[in-house]
């Protein structure tokens, strides 16, 4: 092997308690496609900000081309050539691609446009320099992203779970790219959780689990049982078993749903049709942006119809398009947003008071007064019953990672024994031990007879659970399309918009 | 290989500790007191007398300690309302103008009524201020849930309207018609004062209602699901929309609140140690208020403290001003220097300082 271009050696971080990462060694060669694979919560995300200078090791020391390495900030690793693209985009969207990145690479404008159409075409990058940011596609967007770290012609390239804001016919362009900038000589650390993509394309995996690495391995060599097990420590979980169901009352209807957001970067629906009984999985497929983000606030309440269109939405079979949350909830609905943090919980509260959030009208609450011992009680059984890993009832939301946190609030939803339960994007950054445990459950749940509806990019998530699957594409609602019958593929034309086939 | 980092770097602690919350506010308050007295070197004058006056006289002379007990009162009264509203940010910069309208409307019964007698008439002056405090935060708050007006500049706005209705009561109507001329209603008859509780002072039953309703504050906003919503709406207010805990409802009771509570100190105001309504009833009570919330850390116990320190700040202020021949700016200028204080020292609760030296090294 070439002498590797980045070494770490015994590199340790804690934050208080949590020790993120233990005496880490890495080597990334030149040319090379490096996974970094991982549960949520393994300690990736840590040593990726170790690397690009965002926080600095307790212990252990890093070497650059066999040069040690101490970086200060990001903009440090930058000038050694090191360049990161976050899973959230650092974007203005009001600017043009070439405003963007003129913002953080000095030059000419002229010449700044000629270099972007030239690493365009070098690495299959195409983007408009004058397009505005919020007319791109998030595809679109982590192209720009992945061409302002080229831009300073980086040696090694992080790219934090790049995949996941993607629809299937991107990735694959994605991955074109990476070959190519390998070809080219640039190194990429690629994080992910998604064995397959890894063995379709890195050269090396270096798996993490609980902030030690587990293994370092060819992983063309080693099927994706294999990797799962060096990730979670076990056998990959069961998929959920489906029974056969006998779907009864509509509890949820969609009739011609029509919204315009007040925000002009919102996407506007127009009439939507849904029909959801019980006993059944509606899965809504669609690349993030399309509506989902609407149609979610629309059916949980978060978004009031006027009055006279309250008709649009239908609840147990009343008409709720007016209600607020609290009123739909009172009906037997319950919903698992999106944001986990901000939204289905309050960063900086202790879980037990988070639980009042939707869980007080189970008399959490007397006389006005909140009685801690019961909320503390639900919150207890909601870890236990949950497998939530916490400290306990007072640990605040904010530190627990994200699978443990999402599997508090999906386990805070449940206990609320809906009759109609919703989710949006249930697993999205979530582990693969407890994403397989959310989608058990909800399987459990609806053999139960519960309506269930999921919002989510995944599609083999959704072929998994779902009964039947819609898409979203720019604020239009596909038909209802039966799992068992339907392929992939004829959901990825809806995605992209183009339709029924012939 | 990088350059040497000279500057310490400000890193987010995680979780700030109680003690430094509580530490913070009285670094501030040191700090605050040398850069002052630091100035009143400079500008000549004996720091040792104006320590004495200001900071030792308003403590240990027992008619300058009630006198700090008397301005506690209004202040502690309008922190705790504000400091409610502050936790949902909703930001209530009114209470000035809400203490004024308090007082006016604490004032209708007495100036009307001049010769009613009876042990009624003080409590419902009060009453009344309070409602009126809290009908012109209200106000705000319809132009806000309405209109999405900015609070602030509303609130701000109006206390500005406020002093301006102030004047022309007493200019026209309100005016005594035995006063020779000046702007100022009649003395208050004595049924209209709120009774003393220490003998041979000034200071009223308003500040035990004061600090029983810090007591209130406290179990609402640790205790109660009310205050818990509108805790929610200021810390996520995404949260509160998934809850369904309504966001008009809290600017509301925010308001309402901060309006009740700066009326009612408005009302005890003139029902107390002036007993007429005159246009110099607030000497900025409403806006001191807003740094005594802070300062207290916007806990209803913490603003217990914040306020004696606040009014011990006013009288040792006003001591200064006779006996160390400080300018009357002074005041201003201390509490001015006390806020930033405070502001930068809150810098150090949510964020500790790291040296480039000890970040690194002893690699293994």
């Amino acid at each position: 092997m070439t002498a590797p271009l980045l070494s770490l050696r015994g590199i340790s971080k804690r934050y208080g308690e949590v020790r993120a990462n233990q005496a880490v060694d890495l080597d990334v060669a030149p040319r090379s496609i490096h996974a970094i694979l991982g549960e949520n919560g393994a300690g990736k995300s840590t040593l990726m900000k170790l690397i690009y200078g965002v926080e600095t090791p307790d212990s252990g020391e890093m070497l650059w081309e066999g040069a040690p390495l101490t970086l200060a900030s990001p903009a440090a690793a930058r000038r050694q050539g090191i360049g990161m693209v976050f899973q959230h985009f650092s974007l203005f969207e009001t600017l043009t691609v070439i405003e963007n990145i003129r913002l953080v690479v000095p030059g000419r404008t002229a010449a700044l446009i000629a270099r972007v159409r030239e690493l365009g075409a070098e690495f299959g990058l195409e983007v408009d320099p004058f397009a505005h940011i919020h007319e791109l596609s998030v595809g679109e967007r982590q192209r720009v992203e992945i061409i302002r770290c080229l831009m300073t012609d980086p040696k090694l390239l992080i790219l934090d779970e790049p995949t996941s804001v993607l629809p299937p016919q991107s990735v694959a362009k994605l991955f074109d790219t990476l070959q190519r900038l390998r070809d080219g000589g640039v190194s990429v650390l690629f994080i992910s959780h998604k064995l397959e993509e890894i063995r379709a394309i890195c050269d090396r995996a270096t798996i993490l689990r609980a902030g030690k690495v587990t293994g370092h391995v060819d992983p063309r060599e080693h099927d994706a049982h294999d990797l799962a097990r060096m990730m979670i420590g076990r056998d990959m979980p069961e998929p959920p078993p489906m029974v056969p169901s006998q779907p009864g009352e509509t509890m949820l209807e969609l009739i011609g749903l029509t919204y315009t957001p007040d925000d002009p970067f919102g996407m506007p629906l127009k009439d939507l049709a849904l029909s959801l009984k019980a006993g059944e999985i509606l899965g809504i497929a669609g690349i993030s942006g399309n509506g989902q983000a609407e149609l979610s606030e629309l059916i949980s309440g978060e978004i009031r119809l006027p009055f006279d269109d309250r008709e649009q939405v239908q609840m147990m079979g009343e008409p709720v398009g007016h209600l607020g949350p609290a009123e739909r909830r009172k009906l037997g609905f319950s919903f698992v947003p999106e944001d986990r943090l901000g939204r289905g919980a309050v960063q900086g509260m202790s879980l037990a008071r988070n639980s009042l959030l939707t869980a007080h009208p189970l008399g959490l609450v007397r006389h006005g007064l909140i009685p801690m011992a019961q909320a503390n009680d639900f919150t207890r059984r909601c870890i236990a019953d949950h497998d939530v890993r916490t400290s306990g009832v007072e640990a605040e939301a904010g530190g627990l990672s994200g699978g443990n946190l999402q599997k508090f609030i999906v386990g805070r939803e449940m206990m609320l024994a809906p009759k109609l339960f919703f989710l949006a994007q249930p697993t999205w950054g979530v582990d693969i031990g407890a994403a397989t445990t959310i989608r058990q459950k909800l399987v459990a749940l609806r053999n139960q007879g519960v309506a269930i509806l999921v919002i989510s990019e995944e599609i083999d998530e959704l072929f998994d659970i779902c009964d039947r699957i819609q898409v979203v594409s720019q604020g239009r609602l596909s038909p209802s399309l039966e799992t068992r019958k339907t392929r992939p593929e004829d959901i990825g034309r809806y995605m992209i918009g183009a339709g029924a086939p012939a | 290989m990088s350059a040497a980092r000279i500057w310490p770097k400000l890193m987010k602690r995680e979780r700030p500790s109680l003690s430094i919350k509580i530490l913070a506010p009285l670094v501030a308050l040191v700090v605050a007191t040398l850069i002052n007295l630091l100035l009143y070197l400079v500008m000549g004058k004996d720091p040792v007398a104006v320590f004495h006056a200001m900071i030792l006289e308003p403590f240990i002379s027992f008619p300058s300690f009630s006198e700090v007990l008397l301005k506690t009162g209004p202040l502690l009264l309008i922190a705790e309302g504000l400091a409610i509203g502050y936790r949902a940010k909703v930001f209530n910069i009114g209470a000035e103008g809400q203490f004024i309208i308090g007082a006016i409307f604490a004032s209708a019964l007495p100036v009307w009524y001049p010769m009613a007698t009876g042990q009624w008439i003080w409590p419902t002056m009060l009453l009344a201020g309070a409602i009126g405090g809290a009908l012109w935060a209200g106000i705000t708050a319809f132009w806000r849930v309405r209109l999405r007006a900015n609070e602030i500049l509303v609130s701000l706005m109006l206390s500005l309207v406020a002093a301006q209705v102030l004047n022309y009561l007493l200019l026209g109507p309100w005016k005594d018609p035995n006063g020779f001329n000046f702007p100022q209603s009649v003395m208050f008859q004595y049924d209209a004062m709120v009774p003393l509780i220490i003998p041979g002072t000034r200071v009223n039953a308003s500040l035990l209602i004061a600090v029983a309703l810090a007591l209130m504050a406290y179990v609402f906003m640790q205790k109660s699901f009310m205050g818990y919503k509108l805790e929610v709406g200021g810390l996520a207010p995404r949260a509160a929309g998934y809850a369904g805990f309504s966001e008009g409802r809290a600017i509301w009771l925010s308001l309402l609140i901060g309006g009740f509570a700066a009326g009612l100190a408005g009302a005890a105001e003139v029902a107390g140690p002036i007993g007429q309504l005159q246009r110099s009833i607030s000497t900025g009570y409403g806006y001191a208020a807003i740094i005594v919330a802070y300062l207290g850390g916007l806990h209803p116990i913490g603003i217990v403290f914040s306020s004696v320190v606040m009014a011990a700040i006013y009288i040792g202020g006003d001591n200064a001003l006779v006996s160390a021949d400080l300018p009357i700016a002074a005041v201003r200028v201390f509490l001015g220097s006390l806020l930033l204080s405070y502001l930068m020292a809150m810098t150090f609760v949510r964020y500790r300082l790291v040296f480039a030296r000890q970040a690194i090294g002893g690699a293994t």
